[in-house]
């Protein structure tokens, strides 16, 4: 393969501008390879005490030398799928309202507050779910949700607040803003022309959303989404405050859980057994495996969409 | 052909845009919230002692988290000295070196697929490779930690900037005879210069708040800033640690800190915004 495209005069100081461009661009390839590379070798002690059992057992145990990592598997999951449930229909709705409804000016005022604040760290989203959101969801919302649905197991447990179902609608308002400004993007990509001949043909807004807009950019929405979920399985911050960290797998979303990266946050800094480490490393090199097939799987989707459309993300 | 009626339809589509402008007031009700309730408690916290003095243990009044804002203020900074040179460069040879080759579309999608890895994984990865090694938790391996983090961001960023200028502005200078790198940083650069500031001040913003990455690597030190060689003193560990402790000041202490970073983090995006906006 060849580095570059050729040129025909190239003096010396040219020459060495390209060199280093060229290894900085290789850095990206070798930063990646030597991710994967560092993670397995360091988790490696892990995988060879547990074999593929690691993936399954429920079992975490400090103390015991015992570890699983299907706790935290299930946590991310669970979380993430919370978090989809919620934020991928808000934020079709309102992006429909920014590029469909609303008046040009408000939808450029609330467009951009909604980029700010797709750019808050995660941690603030954290520090608001542990000491604003979980209180409220204890005296407010699970009581509700236990009186109106008395019979469902995932309501059942302890009113305590943080808990599986809390990380997850924290993951959700944190995503919001990301995926509501990707779907905006994509509703104005839609041409005018194609939207104008539906309302020529007497459509309500309504008729011309549903069946020319949403269809038109519906690969790039179905990516947007994707993207969202990369961002919502590696989430470390917003999710570790609220989740309570407890290693056991029950029906009830009241319970307390864990995910991959609220058990790396956490118990990080104390591992001191080289084992409890490499268990925790092998937890980031599920994590990182799952990230990088989602993201590549993304990728390729919104790729294969832009050769289809002509347009881009 | 019969025309169809029109007001059950009409009726339909008044419903969807109830529904969805009272969602968007929801979650904009919802996020403007969040900023306010992180104003309101942070504030409290803030007092000449906090941006002077060092932590204080629980129950003592009169501490501060000066260290962590300078120790955050060092990572963050060496961070971009690291990660925006070869950022840019990357851009650089996306655009100007490797368009259409397919070495340069592999990185280009592989710089896609970097900015999407978690940060928490990054932070592991510095562990590995910097703080196993030495047995010591450092700000330098932070700072390396955000720079991987960093890098992919500004040479995304880059390179859609580089791609909009126009190539008549390469041929001209070109034409006059003059060598590739200073056609690059001399000419096209200044053309797409408010861009190229934009981009790296959003990746400064985006990496001055990150916490699980600084986990692993920075750590967190209740001291002044000695060396980097050893545990530094950085806001977002510091909220962290503070904040699910059981100390009221403690956490009030993390409010404070978190008002601080969302201040940050917000002036510098706006003054991106800005930056770009008055260019075009």
């Amino acid at each position: 393969m060849k580095l570059w495209n050729s040129r025909s005069s190239l003096n010396g100081s040219d020459f060495v501008f390209r060199l280093l461009s060229a290894v900085c661009a290789l850095l990206v390839i070798a930063l990646i390879v030597a991710v994967f590379l560092q993670l397995a070798e360091s988790s490696m002690l892990a995988f060879r005490q547990f074999g593929f059992s690691f993936l399954l057992s429920q079992k975490w145990n400090p103390v015991t030398g015992n570890f699983g990592a299907a706790s935290s598997i299930y946590g991310t999951l669970i979380t993430t799928l919370i978090a989809m449930l919620i934020a991928v229909p808000l934020s079709l709705v309102i992006a429909l309202f920014l590029a469909e409804l609303t008046h040009p000016v408000v939808s450029k005022v609330v467009g951009t507050c909604i980029e700010l604040l797709a750019a808050i760290p995660s941690i603030i989203y954290g520090m608001w779910g542990l000491f604003v959101f979980a209180p409220f969801m204890s005296v407010y919302i699970q009581p509700w949700l236990q009186a109106a649905f008395p019979y469902l197991p995932i309501f059942k447990g302890p009113k305590m607040g943080i808990g599986v179902l809390s990380a997850g609608i924290i993951l959700a308002i944190m995503i919001l803003p990301f995926i509501t400004c990707v779907i905006r993007d994509v509703f104005k990509m839609v041409p005018a022309v194609v939207k104008e001949s539906g309302y020529g043909m007497g459509s309500t807004t309504w008729e011309v959303t549903h069946k020319i807009t949403v269809r038109y950019g519906l690969t790039s929405i179905v990516g947007a989404c994707f993207l969202g979920l990369g961002r919502a399985l590696g989430e470390t911050m917003a999710v570790t405050f609220v989740i309570g960290n407890s290693h056991r797998i029950t029906p009830s979303l009241f319970n307390a859980g864990s995910s991959i990266a609220s058990t790396l946050a956490n118990e990080f800094a104390e591992a001191a057994d080289p084992l409890h480490l490499s268990s925790l490393i092998a937890l980031g090199f599920v994590l990182f495996i799952v990230t990088f097939v989602v993201q590549v799987a993304a990728r390729l989707w919104l790729r294969q969409m832009q050769k289809s459309f002509g347009g881009g993300l | 052909m019969k025309p169809r009626s029109k007001k059950p339809r009409e009726i339909i589509d008044f419903i969807v845009k109830l529904i969805s402008a009272v969602s968007a007031f929801f979650g904009i009700f919802i996020l403007i919230l969040i900023i306010y309730e992180v104003a309101v408690r942070g504030l409290a916290a803030f007092s000449f002692a906090f941006f002077t003095q060092l932590p204080a243990p629980p129950g003592m009044d009169k501490g501060g988290v000066a260290n962590a804002i300078v120790g955050t203020f060092i990572i963050t900074l060496m961070a971009a000295g690291m990660g925006v040179p070869i950022g840019l460069m990357v851009g650089i040879y996306l655009v100007e070196f490797a368009r259409d080759t397919k070495i340069g579309e592999l990185i280009k999608f592989l710089t896609n697929v970097m900015i999407g890895i978690p940060s928490i994984i990054v932070g592991l990865f510095v562990y590995t490779i910097m703080v196993k090694p030495f047995g010591q938790f450092s700000g330098y391996a932070g700072a390396v930690a955000l720079a991987i983090i960093m890098l992919p961001v500004v040479a995304r960023t880059t390179q859609d900037i580089l791609m909009l200028v126009p190539n008549s502005l390469r041929e001209s200078a070109f034409a006059l005879g003059t060598s590739q790198w200073r056609v690059i940083l001399n000419i096209i650069f200044r053309a797409a210069k408010s861009g190229l500031i934009t981009g790296v001040l959003l990746a400064i913003a985006r990496v001055s708040g990150e916490t699980a990455p600084l986990l692993f690597t920075a750590l967190n030190s209740p001291y002044w800033i000695q060396t980097l060689a050893r545990p530094t003193a950085n806001l977002t560990v510091l909220i962290y640690n503070y904040a699910v402790s059981p100390f009221a000041d403690w956490q009030q202490t993390a409010w404070g800190a978190s008002l601080l970073i969302m201040i940050a983090v917000l002036f510098v995006n706006i003054l991106a915004r800005v930056i770009l906006k008055q260019k075009s």
